[in-house]
């Protein structure tokens, strides 16, 4: 294709490519002598053997709509987004501010709640959360960590600003792809990293295994080697292959609920040798399947006894129970408050400004302008539960007006944000589509960030939508060494 | 190591065990039925329907299709989703079972199982089943016979190891015994002898379906005999298909598990394999003969799933089978 950047449209919105038609930005420089240089044909032979290494290994995910149960690939996008130094240390020092943030609130949320008594957060807020559970006021865990694993969702405006569009404090998935893509561009694209100096992203596995080692409760058998494991709720869920590639990844067992036993309030799992304990269990199970007799009774995914084992300190759980009302859309509010009175700092990483149709004034005005907002419900995930209004019918306007009328607690409202765009190869040929961003940040004895994160695109000309359930894609993500 | 995952890496080896063996038995009976000049005369039914009766699987099979000839049969125990023992059911039973121990087996296991599936799935496949259907099931076996390379060349020798070669000792004993049973169900046509040359192309084409008639020929000059084939497909002590081999892989592996030394037993499994592994050691094909082989065989075959029970009862005795529930109930993440 000679010159496969000839056509491309920068458009109106922020490029992380290009800063004006026809002119790179720095950082993107040899992508794009690199991208020139490739002959007829190359990118479709380098973007069939980066699917073809993705179907092979069986890195797929079920879509839930689709009653065939089919795996798909998720979209796996050629082109690199490049983050430069100096941009990735402020992402990584406004996350850590963030993260400590959110486990203050959490610890102070389930002890004094001072936050509450001084006025910054409305009582009201944390009590009607649907992810709020009483039951563990009180309760301590293991080093003061709740949030053990947080992939929150970074997206930039026009000017190309950072934003802290959500936070993903219960079971943040995507961080194999992370793993996985970088893989298959060293694969597909070998020369093109020996020239930049892209930092590494393959120790996660050994740096979450090292957290859940260090979070274990003190009365674990052996305190030097505890055991680990990762609870999936089985093969049949979307995630399943980043549980096992996890749990490969750490070297610790991958369980199902029926694999693990609770006796005397201790947990043990299942083994050809008889009973063996377990101290600590990233589970990738919700609050309500984990245990049957204390949250869903109907869950079979659960493992009967497994809370009150936590409660009795004989056992972990990464993330900690109670953690969603962290990640409440509502809450989220209230995150740049929380940092400024926890930390006594500025928030580094702003928010998407954010109306509450909890108040009244706000309410009001997100009533008045639905067709220019998007609207969230403050619980769901995986881009359901959303409306982008300029890109909705009428009737579902009037749907959403009515769900907030009914229930104006678990609503907000945020203007609509064009996500930057980056180059993608899509249907033959490169062009802008919108991304975001989501690193995974870890808080174990220290606050380990690994260099970039995953990069959704959404992949259909326009759309907004970057969650794999809505046919977004991803692509790798550099960190660059350009110092 | 977790219950579980040793009840999932027996039954994928079974299962691609399972799958091999049907590809053998098809194949040969495919070139079987070439070689016979009388074929042409019939519609089939007499060539294929043993076939079904060694794989029981009759009921089901006359249940789905009106005629059996090598199309329908073939069909059957290759493609049909009906059939849970079609070689596509089998590699699907397979590649379910790895994905559950996909962070216990290696990469290149699961690869191979991956893509065997994917291959059975596309058109490549039901193209090349149809111009070729020899070399499709070579193809399958072909498959079969890298997952063993793979598994031995890259999975550590431990405990999941013993559960693999277990499964796959198990289920090879158990399909060597139907294919010689399969001679049993053949009937000879009338006008031929029993040591007649349609009687020694039968003979030959189950040495065939086990691999084994290289093997024979070098012990064995001179014309295939029953008892013959019979002792060495049962008795032969390291031709790696024959059932005695089977059974001393399986025992050993059974040993190395427990830990125990191979002249005792721990396990009631154990106890089980090695009375199989004893009776094998010191048995004549004139014994078998007067027991009758049809008999013998069947014997054999309900002594493999007593050990596998003991086994399974001794190891995954948590496997609650009502619990299959769970793997409908999904839920979603963020």
């Amino acid at each position: 294709m000679g010159q496969p950047f000839s056509k491309y449209e920068v458009g109106d919105f922020y490029d992380e490519m290009f800063q004006a038609p026809g002119e790179a930005r720095p950082h993107y420089r040899m992508l794009l002598e690199r991208f020139n240089e490739m002959v007829d044909g190359e990118i479709e032979r380098k973007q069939d053997l980066a699917t073809g290494t993705f179907l092979n290994q069986g890195i797929t995910f079920t879509v839930y709509s689709d009653n065939q149960g089919t795996e798909r690939i998720m979209p796996f996008d050629l082109l690199p987004r490049i983050i430069p130094h100096q941009e990735w240390e402020h992402i990584e020092r406004g996350l850590v501010q963030r993260i400590q943030a959110l486990n203050l609130f959490l610890h102070d949320i389930y002890h004094d709640q001072r936050i509450i008594k001084e006025g910054i957060i409305p009582e009201d807020v944390i009590k009607s959360g649907k992810h709020f559970r009483p039951e563990f006021m009180g309760f301590d865990v293991p080093k003061d960590i709740y949030i053990h694993i947080c992939g929150s969702d970074l997206i930039r405006d026009r000017e190309g600003n950072y934003l802290v569009l959500e936070d993903n404090g219960r079971c943040p998935s995507g961080v194999s792809y992370v793993l996985e893509n970088r893989q298959v561009m060293k694969r597909v694209f070998p020369k093109l990293f020996r020239r930049h100096k892209v930092r590494p992203v393959d120790h996660y596995g050994q740096e979450l295994v090292n957290l859940l080692r260090y979070v274990a409760p003190p009365r674990c058998e052996d305190a030097d080697a505890p055991t680990a494991v990762l609870l999936t709720p089985g093969i049949f869920n979307s995630a399943y292959f980043e549980h096992s590639f996890l749990a490969r990844s750490m070297g610790i067992e991958i369980v199902v609920g029926q694999d693990l036993v609770v006796k005397d309030d201790v947990v043990y799992m299942k083994t050809t040798k008889g009973l063996k304990r377990v101290d600590v269990i990233y589970r990738r199970i919700d609050d309500d399947f984990l245990d049957p007799t204390v949250f869903r009774k109907d869950s079979v995914l659960g493992v009967p006894g497994i809370v009150n084992a936590y409660r009795k300190g004989n056992v972990n759980l990464a993330n900690a129970i109670g953690t969603g009302i962290a990640d409440d859309k509502v809450t989220y509010y209230f995150v740049p408050k929380m940092i400024k009175f926890y930390l006594g700092e500025e928030p580094i990483l702003p928010n998407v400004e954010t109306y509450l149709t909890m108040f009244e004034e706000d309410r009001k005005y997100v009533l008045d302008h639905i067709p220019e907002l998007v609207i969230k419900s403050a619980n769901e995930s995986g881009g359901y539960g959303m409306l982008i209004g300029p890109h909705a019918t009428k009737e579902e306007h009037e749907k959403f007006r009515q769900a907030i009328i009914k229930d104006p607690r678990n609503y907000i409202g945020q203007p609509v944000i064009s996500l930057s765009r980056c180059p993608s190869y899509c249907d033959g040929q490169i062009e802008g589509r919108h991304i975001d961003l989501r690193p995974y940040i870890l808080s174990g004895e220290k606050i380990t960030i690994i260099p970039g994160g995953l990069t959704r695109v959404a992949m259909r000309k326009g759309s907004l939508v970057v969650n794999s359930s809505q046919g977004g894609g991803s692509k790798d993500t550099w960190v660059i060494d350009d110092e | 190591m977790l219950s579980r995952v040793a009840d999932s890496l027996y039954w994928l080896a079974r299962y691609i065990e399972r799958a091999e063996n049907n590809a053998r038995i098809l194949d040969v009976n495919l070139q079987v039925t070439l070689d016979d000049e009388s074929a042409g005369d019939s519609d089939g039914k007499l060539e294929w329907e043993p076939i079904l009766a060694s794989l029981e699987d009759q009921k089901l099979f006359h249940s789905l299709y009106a005629v059996t000839n090598a199309e329908t049969v073939c069909e059957f125990v290759t493609f049909a989703k009906e059939n849970p023992n079609s070689i596509r059911s089998c590699v699907a039973g397979a590649r379910e079972n790895a994905r559950t121990v996909r962070e216990y087996i290696s990469s290149e296991m699961w690869e191979r199982i991956n893509s065997l599936y994917l291959w059975l799935n596309s058109a490549t496949a039901r193209q090349l089943f149809a111009s070729s259907a020899i070399d499709f099931f070579r193809h399958v076996v072909d498959y079969s016979h890298q997952f063993h390379g793979t598994t031995n060349a890259t999975l550590t020798h431990g405990e999941g190891w013993n559960f693999l070669q277990i499964g796959k000792y198990l289920e090879r004993a158990d399909s060597t015994s139907r294919i010689l049973d399969l001679k049993y169900h053949i009937l000879l046509p009338s006008g031929e002898k029993v040591g007649g040359n349609v009687d020694t192309v039968q003979w030959q084409a189950v040495l065939k379906s086990c691999s084994a008639f290289e093997a024979y020929r070098k012990l064995h000059i001179g014309p295939v005999a029953p008892w013959s084939v019979a002792e060495f497909i049962i008795l032969h002590d390291s031709f790696p298909r024959s059932i005695r081999f089977c059974a001393e892989g399986l025992d050993a592996s059974l040993h190395r598990i427990s830990g125990s030394p191979r002249t005792h037993f721990a396990t009631d499994a154990e106890r089980l394999s090695g009375k199989l592994c004893s009776d094998l050691n010191y048995a004549t094909i004139a014994d078998i003969f007067k027991m009758g082989l049809h008999q013998y065989l069947d014997a054999i075959q309900l002594r493999l799933i007593e050990i596998s029970s003991a086994l399974l009862k001794e190891y995954c005795e948590w496997l609650d089978p009502s619990d299959e529930s769970e793997q409908t109930q999904s839920q979603s993440q963020s």
